[in-house]
């Protein structure tokens, strides 16, 4: 049995199944990783939420322009064919489907995709959305990438979740270090596509969703 | 009729702004923030403020500093909490200020609705979640969305590249992002560019912001 993949390993098989020529959009934090494993050739067209598609890599210390940052607000690069608009269009862009895929973190994932990556809800907590709700229901395929347990080893894809919602019967594809979930939130299924590091009957004991 | 003034300072920019203001501010995060406008507001002493930008400041300038000068009582955006956003941390804690926290769409969308006449719209972001409670909800053809109202500014204040002399603007890059929408939505739009140039000088093919949305523009050094 294989080890369970850390992040960059993950980001590689979520880059593998972004298909030739989508428009992606990456959340802030771990799924900036897929942008360094997408095929040049694959010809994949990054949108970030402050009003750009065509997003490249990280700028170097040397060309960073203040004019042109990610939505994480750090220094990025244009590409070849890259354009600039204003927000309500970029969010146009989400809400009206125009998006093939994002790819964002989260804190819980229920097995009907219901979706909680906003807010901890934690007393003294600041909240701040960004664009997260926009995204989670914009986009023709929301994936998720998270560790499957947190820190105290508790499961994140759950049976309905408790930590305060992004949005509802959103996600269809989560990606964790122990596996690939497939969701079909009308049915409230929950397909293993593989698994890393972890066997199937340890995956059922340890999530309260039933798992085919 | 009121045609485009180009004024020869920021503190002639921002002349009249009324105490109890509700201040568009153009910006995600530092890029196409107003610094200059910003510094002359906090000058021209306004307070009772209601902001309605994407952030909440950073660090100790711009917005920050507006906010660090208690001049603001209300701030309406998307995303306050940032790595350094301690001025609006520190004031929210001690219940200083007022937040309304907006999805960054809906806030985008709001304020176009306010610059385009729209008295309210369907929205599908935030259906279900904490951020749509008390809202009216529809279904439309089988999908639900919450019904969203327009933000108006009695002021804006953006950032843009280049201006000319009738306040036709041009952006660059992503500090673009709410200074498009923003300019038609408020009583008072005031712009801050990097430079000034003759009417006729900017093709009209590629003017982002025509200037019948721009009533003051001023040349910074910055």
């Amino acid at each position: 049995m294989s080890d369970r993949l850390d992040p960059n390993a993950l980001a590689a098989v979520i880059a593998r199944d972004i298909p030739a020529g989508a428009y992606v959009n990456l959340g802030i934090g771990q799924p900036t990783l897929v942008a360094d494993h997408l095929r040049p050739d694959a010809g994949v067209v990054l949108h970030t939420e402050n009003g750009m598609l065509g997003m490249g890599p990280a700028a170097g210390a040397a060309d960073a322009d203040p004019d042109l940052i990610n939505a994480g607000k750090i220094a990025v690069t244009e590409t070849r064919g890259a354009s600039y608009f204003h927000h309500a269009d970029s969010f146009a862009m989400m809400r009206g489907g125009h998006l093939d895929v994002c790819v964002l973190g989260a804190y819980q994932v229920s097995r009907h995709g219901d979706l909680a990556n906003w807010h901890t809800g934690a007393p003294g907590a600041i909240p701040a959305v960004g664009g997260a709700m926009d995204l989670a229901i914009g986009a023709k395929d929301v994936f998720v990438m998270m560790n499957l347990f947190d820190k105290a080893g508790v499961a994140k894809l759950v049976a309905q979740c408790n930590y305060p919602l992004t949005g509802l019967r959103c996600v269809s594809r989560v990606y964790t270090d122990h596996g690939v979930f497939e969701i079909d939130p009308s049915r409230g299924v929950v397909t293993v596509r593989e698994t890393y590091g972890i066997t199937i009957d340890e995956l059922r004991s340890r999530l309260e969703v039933d798992l085919l | 009729m009121s045609r485009t003034v180009q004024c020869r300072d920021a503190d002639e920019a921002v002349a009249g702004i009324a105490d109890g203001s509700t201040v568009l501010v153009s910006g995600f995060g530092m890029a196409g923030m107003p610094m200059a406008l910003i510094d002359a507001l906090i000058g021209q002493g306004a307070r009772d403020l209601t902001i309605v930008s994407n952030n909440a400041g950073n660090g100790d300038t711009g917005l920050a500093a507006l906010l660090a000068a208690g001049r603001v009582r209300k701030v309406v955006c998307s995303f306050p909490r940032q790595s350094d956003s301690y001025v609006f941390d520190g004031l929210y804690r001690a219940n200083q200020i007022e937040l309304e926290l907006v999805p960054q769409g809906n806030l985008a969308e709001r304020i176009r609705a306010g610059g385009a006449g729209i008295g309210a719209f369907f929205c599908p972001t935030g259906v279900g979640t904490a951020l749509a409670e008390g809202k009216e909800t529809r279904t439309i053809d089988g999908r639900d969305y919450v019904l969203e109202f327009p933000i108006r500014g009695d002021v804006a204040l953006i950032r843009a590249h280049v201006a000319d002399t009738d306040g036709n603007l041009l952006y660059r890059k992503t500090a673009r992002n709410f200074g498009p929408v923003m300019a038609t939505a408020a009583a008072l739009t005031v712009v801050e560019v990097a430079s000034i140039v003759q009417a006729g000088a900017i093709d009209p093919e590629i003017v982002v912001t025509p200037g019948i949305y721009v009533d003051r523009i001023v040349e910074v050094s910055a």
